[in-house]
C-alpha cells in the first residue's frame, strides 16, 4: 500500500557555491511510497540537484546555501549520518563511471554487501541473483574498463540493487541503453515496485519509454515544481505543457487532436491507448 | 567519401568487435547507426577519425587509407562528439574548451571569433563562458562538447548519442543544425538510440548487431521491419506503432500535422 510523505521537501532551496544562481527554490514536495515517480524538465532545471538532496550528497558532498528541510523515511537528511541514509536509499548515478571502481564486476557488486557484514553465502547468492536479473552473469570477471557504457550502467545498478534499498533513485538510467534493453529495464523497475514494494524515483528525458510505468510525473522548470500529478492529468489537453518537455508522440497527437475538437475518453499517454481511441 | 573494405577489428585481448564490415558513406549524406548495446557502433565510428585502425581490411576517408594518416591529420576533417561528455572535456572554462580546437588548427583570429560567437549563441552557452565545464549539468556538458567540435567546422561530423540529456527545444535545435550541415554539404553520422529523434531526421540507417552490419536502408524501410528491429534491439517510433496498429498499410505520415490529417480522414470516412 502506498504511504504519503515517504519523501518530503519543506520550503527547500539550494545554491551551489560554484554557481551564482539558486538551482532549487522554495521546493515543497511530497513523494509517496510504493510508486514509480518520474522527474522531468529542461537541462539544468535542478533535477539532479533534487536527487542529490534526497540521497544526502547535498549538503555532505556539495557545498552551498541550504535552507528548508528534506525528510526521507522519517529522517532529516541535513542532520543524518550517511550510513543511515544509505540503508534506506540506493542511488544510481547518471554516469556509471562515478560509481564503479572495483577490479571486476562481481567484486564491485560485492563491495556494498560486504560493508553490511552479511554472511559470505548470502552475499554470493545475492550477487548471482542480481547478475542474472540484469543479464550480466557473463561479465562477472570482467574489469570495468572492458565494459561498454550500457554494461557499466547495469553493473552500477546491480551494486545498488543488491543492497535491497527501500527507495531507489535513478538519474537517467536508460540514457545509454538501447530501446529494447531500456524497456526490459523499466519492466524490472515496475516489478521491483509492484511486487517488492520498492519506491522508485527516476529522472528521465525519454518519456516515451518510461511514462507507461509512471504513477506520478513531476515536472521541474527553472528550479521550481510546475506539475506533480498522474501523467494523464499532467498531459490533459486543457493544460499547458512547457515546450522543453519531450512528450511522447502518442500524447502530442492526442493533445493536437483533442484541441481540434476530437473526443477522447481520457488523456492518452501511450501507443496502445491511442490505437484504442482511434478504433472506437 | 568514407569506405570500409572487409574491415575486421579485434580488441587487444583478442575478442572480435567488428566482423567483415563493408560500408560506403557518401559525401553530403546523413547516416544513422543503430543497434543494441555492444553491437560495435562506437568501435565502427572510431575507425573514421583514426582513433582505431582495422586489424585487417582498409578504411579510406576521401581515398586516404587511415593507416597512413595520424589522428591529428584526420581530425581536421573528421570531428567527433563522444557519447560520454566527461571523456571529452578538459579545459578550465567553457570558453577555453571551445577555443582549444580552433587555436590548435591555427585558424586566423577573425575566423576564430566568428565561429566562437556562432556556436556559443547556438548552444545557449554564453552565461557559462567562464565556468568550468565539469561543473555543468549532464545535458549542458553535452552541449559544450557539441559546440567545441562544431566550432572548427569539420567536413565529416560524428555524433555519438547527441540527444542524451537534451530537452525537446535543444533536440529541435540539434535537428535543424544537422539539416543545416547537410545543406552546407557536410557528411553527418549519428549514433543514436533516440528513435523518435531519428524519425524526425529521416537519415539513411545502418543497423548493427554483434559486430556485423545487418541491414542498410531508409528510415521507413528499416523501422517498419519488425523482425529486424527485434534483432538489433530497437523499438519502432511511436508514429509507426500507432498507424500500423490502426491498420495503415501504405506510407506512414511523417509529421504530427500529417498524422492528424490521416486520423481525421479515418474518422470521417
Amino acid at each position: 500500500m502506498s504511504v504519503k510523505d515517504l519523501i518530503r521537501f519543506n520550503d527547500f532551496s539550494f545554491k551551489y557555491n560554484s554557481r551564482n544562481d539558486k538551482v532549487l527554490e522554495n521546493i515543497n514536495l511530497s513523494i509517496n511510497s510504493n510508486e514509480i515517480t518520474v522527474l522531468a524538465g529542461p537541462t539544468g532545471c535542478g533535477k539532479s540537484t533534487l536527487l542529490r538532496a534526497i540521497v544526502g550528497l547535498i549538503p555532505n558532498m556539495y557545498e552551498g546555501e541550504y535552507t528548508g528541510e528534506v525528510i526521507v523515511d522519517g529522517i532529516k537528511i541535513k542532520d543524518a549520518e550517511i550510513k543511515e541514509i544509505a540503508k534506506r536509499v540506493g542511488f544510481v548515478f547518471q554516469n556509471p563511471e562515478n560509481q564503479i571502481f572495483m577490479f571486476s564486476v562481481e567484486r564491485d557488486i560485492a563491495f556494498g554487501l560486504e560493508n553490511l557484514s552479511l554472511e559470505q553465502e548470502i552475499i554470493k547468492k545475492r550477487i548471482n541473483e542480481i547478475m542474472e536479473t540484469l543479464n550480466i552473469t557473463h561479465l562477472a570477471k570482467k574489469a570495468p574498463h572492458e565494459l561498454s557504457d550500457g554494461q557499466k550502467q547495469r553493473t552500477a545498478l546491480a551494486g545498488v540493487l543488491a543492497m535491497q534499498p527501500k527507495i531507489l533513485i535513478l538519474d537517467e538510467p536508460t540514457s545509454l541503453l538501447d530501446p529494447k534493453t531500456a524497456t526490459e529495464f523499466m519492466e524490472l523497475m515496475n516489478k521491483l515496485c509492484k511486487e517488492k514494494g520498492m519506491s522508485i524515483i527516476i529522472v528521465e528525458h525519454r518519456l516515451d519509454l518510461v511514462l507507461k510505468y509512471a504513477d506520478k510525473l513531476i515536472i521541474l522548470s527553472n528550479g521550481k515544481i510546475i506539475s506533480n500529478d498522474t501523467p494523464e492529468n499532467v498531459f490533459d489537453y486543457k493544460k499547458d505543457v512547457i515546450p522543453e518537455l519531450s512528450i511522447p508522440f502518442s500524447t502530442k497527437l492526442y493533445r493536437e487532436l483533442a484541441n481540434n475538437s476530437m473526443k477522447f475518453s481520457k488523456p492518452v499517454t501511450g501507443v496502445e491507448d491511442m490505437i484504442k481511441e482511434v478504433k472506437k | 567519401m568514407i569506405k570500409f573494405e572487409n574491415v575486421n577489428y579485434n580488441h587487444p585481448d583478442g575478442t572480435n568487435a567488428l566482423n567483415d564490415i563493408n560500408l560506403e558513406i557518401p559525401e553530403n549524406s546523413i547516416t544513422a547507426i543503430v543497434g543494441n548495446n555492444g553491437a560495435g557502433k562506437t568501435t565502427l565510428v572510431k575507425h573514421i577519425n583514426g582513433l582505431l585502425k582495422p586489424t585487417t581490411g582498409t578504411v579510406r576517408i576521401k581515398n586516404e587509407d587511415t593507416r597512413k594518416s595520424s589522428v591529428a591529420e584526420l581530425s581536421r576533417n573528421v570531428g567527433m562528439v563522444f557519447q560520454n561528455a566527461n571523456h571529452q572535456l578538459f579545459a578550465d572554462t567553457v570558453k577555453n574548451e571551445i577555443l582549444f580546437g580552433l587555436n590548435n588548427f591555427r585558424f586566423n583570429e577573425e575566423f576564430i571569433k566568428e565561429r566562437y560567437d556562432f556556436v556559443i549563441e547556438l548552444f545557449k552557452l554564453k552565461k557559462y563562458e567562464s565556468i568550468s565545464p565539469l561543473k555543468l549539468s549532464g545535458g549542458e556538458k553535452k552541449r559544450v562538447c557539441l559546440a567545441s567540435v562544431l566550432a572548427w567546422n569539420p567536413e565529416i561530423l560524428i555524433l555519438d548519442e547527441p540527444t542524451v540529456g537534451q530537452d525537446e527545444l535543444q533536440k529541435t535545435v540539434l535537428l535543424e543544425f544537422i539539416n543545416q550541415l547537410h545543406i552546407n554539404k557536410k557528411t553527418v553520422i549519428v549514433i543514436s538510440h533516440d528513435i523518435e529523434f531519428l524519425w524526425r531526421l529521416q537519415p539513411n540507417i545502418v543497423t548493427m548487431s554483434g559486430g556485423n552490419i545487418v541491414e542498410i536502408g531508409n528510415s521507413e524501410k528499416i523501422f517498419r521491419n519488425e523482425e529486424l528491429m527485434n534483432k538489433v534491439g530497437i523499438i519502432p517510433p511511436q508514429i509507426i506503432k500507432i498507424f500500423e496498429g490502426i491498420g495503415i498499410k501504405d506510407e506512414m505520415p511523417l509529421s504530427l500535422e500529417d498524422s492528424c490529417t490521416v486520423i481525421k480522414n479515418l474518422r470521417n470516412s
